[in-house]
Parts: C-alpha cells; structure tokens; sequence
C-alpha cells in the first residue's frame, strides 16, 4: 500500500534448493489505520464546538413602582437621550425628553454615535480619559483589576458626568439594540438605562422630514 | 566507464508514527469537546466586544429567531427532568414519566405547553418539521407560558440559574422588550445577551 512495488519480474521459485519455512515480514500496513485515524478526527473536530458561547451582561432597573417624591430625578444638563429607530438610524437630543429639543440623526458607525459619545462625556466628566490610562496600566500589567475597577467606577460615577436614556420604537433591530449597548462598553460609559418610549418621542420620530421612513 | 547502479531502495513508509499522532488529536478531541446540542432554529448573533462566558449548565437559554418566535433551553439534565414535571403540574398536561424523560435529553424547544405531547412524540425529523412550522412559546401578555417557564426554571436550579437572551440580528425590538418586562416582572434584573465575537 504505502510502497511501490520494486521486486521486478515475478517471483521464481528457486530449483533444487531446500524447501525452506518462508520468512515473512511482521510489518503491518498502517495506512487504512491512519485513515481511519484521520476520518473520526475530522468528525469530531466538525461535530463538536470548542468554544463556549460568549455573552454580554445587562442589569436593568427593579419595575417596583417607587413613591414620586423618592424618585431620583437626573438633571436636564446631564441627560442625554438616544432613540433607535429602523434603518438602522438613531436620533439623540440632550435633555429628559419633556420638550424634545433640537434633536439629530447619527448612525452606529465609529464616526457616528461613538464619537458624540466620547465627546459629551468627555465635556462633562474632566477625568474621563484617565479610565483609558487605568485600562492600558492594566493591561500591562502596572496595576491590578481591582485597582483598575475602582478607579473606573469612580469616574462612571461622578456626579456631574453624562447619564444615557436608551429608547427604542418598534421598528428598531435587535442588532440595534445589541450595538448601543456595545457602544456603551466600548466609550467607558457607566450610567445608562433601557427606558420604554415616550409618546412625544414617537411623535418626534413620526414628524421628522430628515429621518429615513 | 561502468554505469553507476544505484540502489534500489523501498518506498515503504513507516506509518507507525503518524498513526500515533492521529489517535492522540483523535483522543483529544474527543475528550476536550462535548457535541454540539442541535439547535432548533439557525440564529445569526449580533457582535460585541464582551467577553463574558458562558458556563455549561444551570444557564437558561431564550432564544428568539428572525420572525420573533421564541424558544426555551434550560442546560443539564436534571434540572431540565425536574422542570418539565413543575412544568405539567403546573399546566396540567399529563405527560408520561418516558416522555418526561425525552425531553431531559433535548435542548432548546418552541412547544407551547398544549402541544408539548404530541412534540415529544414525535421523530427527531418530525421535530426539525415542526420547529419550521412552530410559533414559538407563547410570551405575551395574555398567555405568557415564557414566564412559567423561567419561574420554574430559577425554581429547579435554587435561583443561581444565569439567564441568557440569545436573539437573532433581524428580529424586532418589541418581542425583547415583552422578555425584559417578563424577566423584570420575576425579579430577574440581571441577565445577558449572547453576542458573536466584534468582526473588526
């Protein structure tokens, strides 16, 4: 199998010698063995997943109805309001969404949201850039993760820093939806809420000429 | 001058060698990986940058596909035999201790609970038909089994159950926010959405 032939001529049988217990070879052929071998790799390598799913993690509010007079309200100068709609647009305007206030239309690419992101927060929290000198510390190995995680909560939490109000509407995409939380990882922004949308929203949305229908 | 003989030398090949090599890949992989559990619908995950991974049981998978169905998954089996008896007293479905048992083996489902019998009848064949056809595990609000489902599952694992979302790229936004209000209904605020590694 795994050699070519090279004896040449046929076997003659010698004359007038002694008839001797013919002496064979113990080698085996091993060749089908690795084909084998090989087929039941390349099945388990297809049928088989290595790696394990990866997920992202999201904490959403307790729904317990709270008494209007212990609820937090956020100010209006911190608030910034990020309304998914299909087409993979979004539109965002500062304030809580009481009077909808000159609101504009980005998309989630990195010139797009990322970066009004980045900026806005970097405009209200003055050490907002030093999570990214925590993080590159971090990972080289300078400073250790609990270090680099309290530092980085200290600055999500400063009190005057920006505060994202996620809405969608039914048009938008899961994808959507999966990409502004991804955003919000990828800019360092800590303090963010899935909130249910209102109607002077949809209204807004309804009744503006710039936004793809 | 004489030619120059050159010896004739065997091409044999000492497979000896590489066959060892193959069964030892061939014994790693199959000790190192579990089978892939069949899936009943094809879902094309967004990507992010998270890194978070999932364990292999006590997760409880909801998976909704492009049109919005909804599947359930609850990993290891027996939680999963614990959940459909919780689950057939609570809806009373009588199901028989053979077919509760199938269906610990299975993974993810779209049964509603009043065809649930008829589905653990049938073939594995049978069942990728009927997973095309099926509209999923009711979650609204008037019938809202999903939240049966998820009660009994956080039930059965003692409440350490990781709840995981698994939603397809093109299915719409309402049918998440009807899971979230389920998920926040029960007190379950923290959970996760499975993501594709960021393609960048």
């Amino acid at each position: 199998m795994a050699d070519i032939d090279s004896s040449g001529g046929g076997s003659s049988p010698k004359k007038g010698k002694k008839k001797r217990g013919k002496k064979l070879s113990t080698r085996v052929d091993m060749t089908p063995m690795v084909d084998l071998g090989f087929l039941l790799i390349t099945f388990f390598m297809l049928t088989t997943s290595m790696s394990k799913p990866q997920a992202m993690e999201i904490n959403v509010p307790d729904n317990t109805k709270i008494p209007e007079n212990q609820e937090t309200k956020i100010k209006a100068s911190q608030a910034m309001t990020i309304l998914l709609t299909g087409k993979d647009q979004i539109v965002y305007y500062f304030g809580v969404g009481e009077e909808v206030q000159e609101p504009q239309i980005t998309d989630y690419s990195a010139g797009g949201i990322r970066k009004i992101l980045l900026d806005e927060a970097r405009k209200r929290n003055p050490s907002f850039d030093s999570i990214a000198v925590y993080e590159n510390q971090f990972k080289s190995g300078k400073i250790s993760e609990e270090l680099y995680k309290a530092n980085r909560l200290r600055i999500q939490g400063y009190k005057n820093g920006l505060i994202i109000l996620i809405k969608a509407d039914d048009k938008a995409r899961y994808k959507n939806f999966v990409d502004i939380l991804d955003e919000m990882l990828i800019t360092n922004n800590g303090r963010y809420a899935i909130v249910d949308i209102a109607p002077s929203d949809l209204k807004m949305i309804e009744t503006n000429p710039y936004l793809k229908k | 001058m004489s030619k120059v003989k050159v010896p004739r030398k065997s091409t044999w090949v000492d497979m000896t060698a590489m066959t060892d090599v193959a069964f030892l890949l061939l014994t790693f992989f199959m000790l190192a990986t579990t089978a892939r559990p069949e899936e009943p619908v094809t879902v094309d995950t967004p990507s992010s940058i998270a890194e978070f991974k999932l364990p292999d049981t006590k997760v409880i998978i909801v998976t909704v596909d492009k049109t919005g169905r909804v599947f359930f998954d609850l990993k290891g089996k027996d939680f999963r035999r614990a959940l459909i008896e919780k689950m057939a007293a609570k809806r009373q479905v009588a199901l028989s201790p053979e077919e509760m048992d199938r269906f610990s083996l299975l993974s993810a489902f779209g049964a509603p609970m009043n065809e649930m019998k008829s589905f653990l009848e049938l073939n594995p064949d049978q069942r990728k038909q009927y997973n095309v056809q099926t509209k999923g595990i009711p979650s609204d609000s008037t019938n809202n089994e999903l939240a049966d489902w998820l009660v009994e599952s956080r039930k059965v694992t003692g409440n350490t159950a990781i709840i995981a979302i698994k939603g397809d790229v093109d299915a719409n936004y309402p049918v998440f926010k009807q899971i979230i209000k389920t998920l926040q209904d029960q007190k379950a605020n923290r959970f996760n959405l499975i993501t594709g590694l960021e393609r960048k």
